[in-house]
């Protein structure tokens, strides 16, 4: 079965919940496997095989230290999803900016209307 | 990330298949929700500054629809309808979108929408969760985000080509 597809960019990679957690796990901190796997609930082998398609697109560093082998997040490699969801924010970003100019006027039309009455 | 005043919107993706939008307003939620939902309102700002909108249809009643279309600058024309589903005033409001331009516009590809507005201390919290029926579908309206603002592509093509170098 063809699966090349999981390594094939970060989006990919990120798109599988369980590998998702991982990231959130590691955007805390260098974890060695143990933690991980503490923390997901899952066994060692299915981790192993998660971090290593995160590694595969760069978005997971590893470093030996004395015994235990360290992950951690390498953000860097999350820029290109970074960046297309911005694109769309930045549209309602806009959007709201203006919305912001028409609430100014109605807070002062109701106040006004108060003061009237 | 707290959000402290108003600002940026905050996007999100919490699942495949969902988008939450967050921003605060320094207004309390009736005003809001009357932004929200009153057409010439919405005509002064759903437009995010890159055109005009033509249209701005709301029939705010549990299975009324809603329709805005927008002439982007440079005369490209996009429509958006809806019909809505729930509507609790001030407080909640959920409503279908579909997106009129979608090559192949198939009935049902649109999104399920809940905005959720409260309030505290007098300044308002909006959300908007979008649910859509596949990541395809989500994935595509991120994208079409991009499409409408065309400097946001020209700054991303900048970007992957300063990676490129």
């Amino acid at each position: 079965m063809a699966r090349a597809a999981t390594t094939a960019d970060a989006f990919n990679a990120v798109a599988e919940p369980r590998r998702r957690q991982i990231l959130d796990v590691l955007a805390g901190g260098e974890r060695p496997v143990n933690d991980l796997v503490r923390e997901l609930g899952l066994p060692q082998p299915q981790v192993s095989k998660h971090l290593r398609v995160l590694r595969e697109v760069r978005v997971v560093d590893v470093r030996d230290e004395g015994r235990q082998r360290l992950y951690r997040l390498n953000g860097h490699a999350l820029k290109p999803i970074h960046d297309w969801v911005k694109s769309y924010e930045r549209t309602w970003s806009e959007r709201f900016d203006q919305l912001d100019v028409v609430l100014e006027e109605l807070k002062q039309k109701e106040e006004g209307d108060g003061s009237d009455e | 990330m707290a959000v402290t005043s108003s600002g940026t919107a905050t996007v999100t993706l919490p699942t495949d298949e969902q988008i939450l939008i967050t921003r605060e307003f320094d207004a309390p939620k009736h005003l809001v929700y009357k932004a929200w939902t009153t057409p010439e309102l919405v005509k002064r700002w759903w437009n995010a500054k890159r055109g005009e909108v033509r249209i701005a249809e709301i029939d705010l009643r549990v299975g009324g629809t809603w329709r805005y279309v927008m002439v982007a600058d440079g005369g490209v024309e996009v429509g958006f309808h809806g019909e809505y589903r729930e509507i609790v005033p001030n407080d909640r409001i959920v409503s279908t979108e579909v997106y009129e331009g979608m090559p192949e516009g198939a009935p049902g590809e649109g999104t399920l929408n809940t905005a959720t507005f409260t309030e505290v201390e007098g300044r308002t919290t909006l959300t908007v969760l979008v649910q859509a029926p596949s990541k395809e579908i989500r994935d595509a309206i991120i994208d079409s985000g991009m499409e409408a603002g065309m400097q946001d592509a020209m700054d991303l093509l900048e970007q992957v080509a300063i990676s490129l170098g």
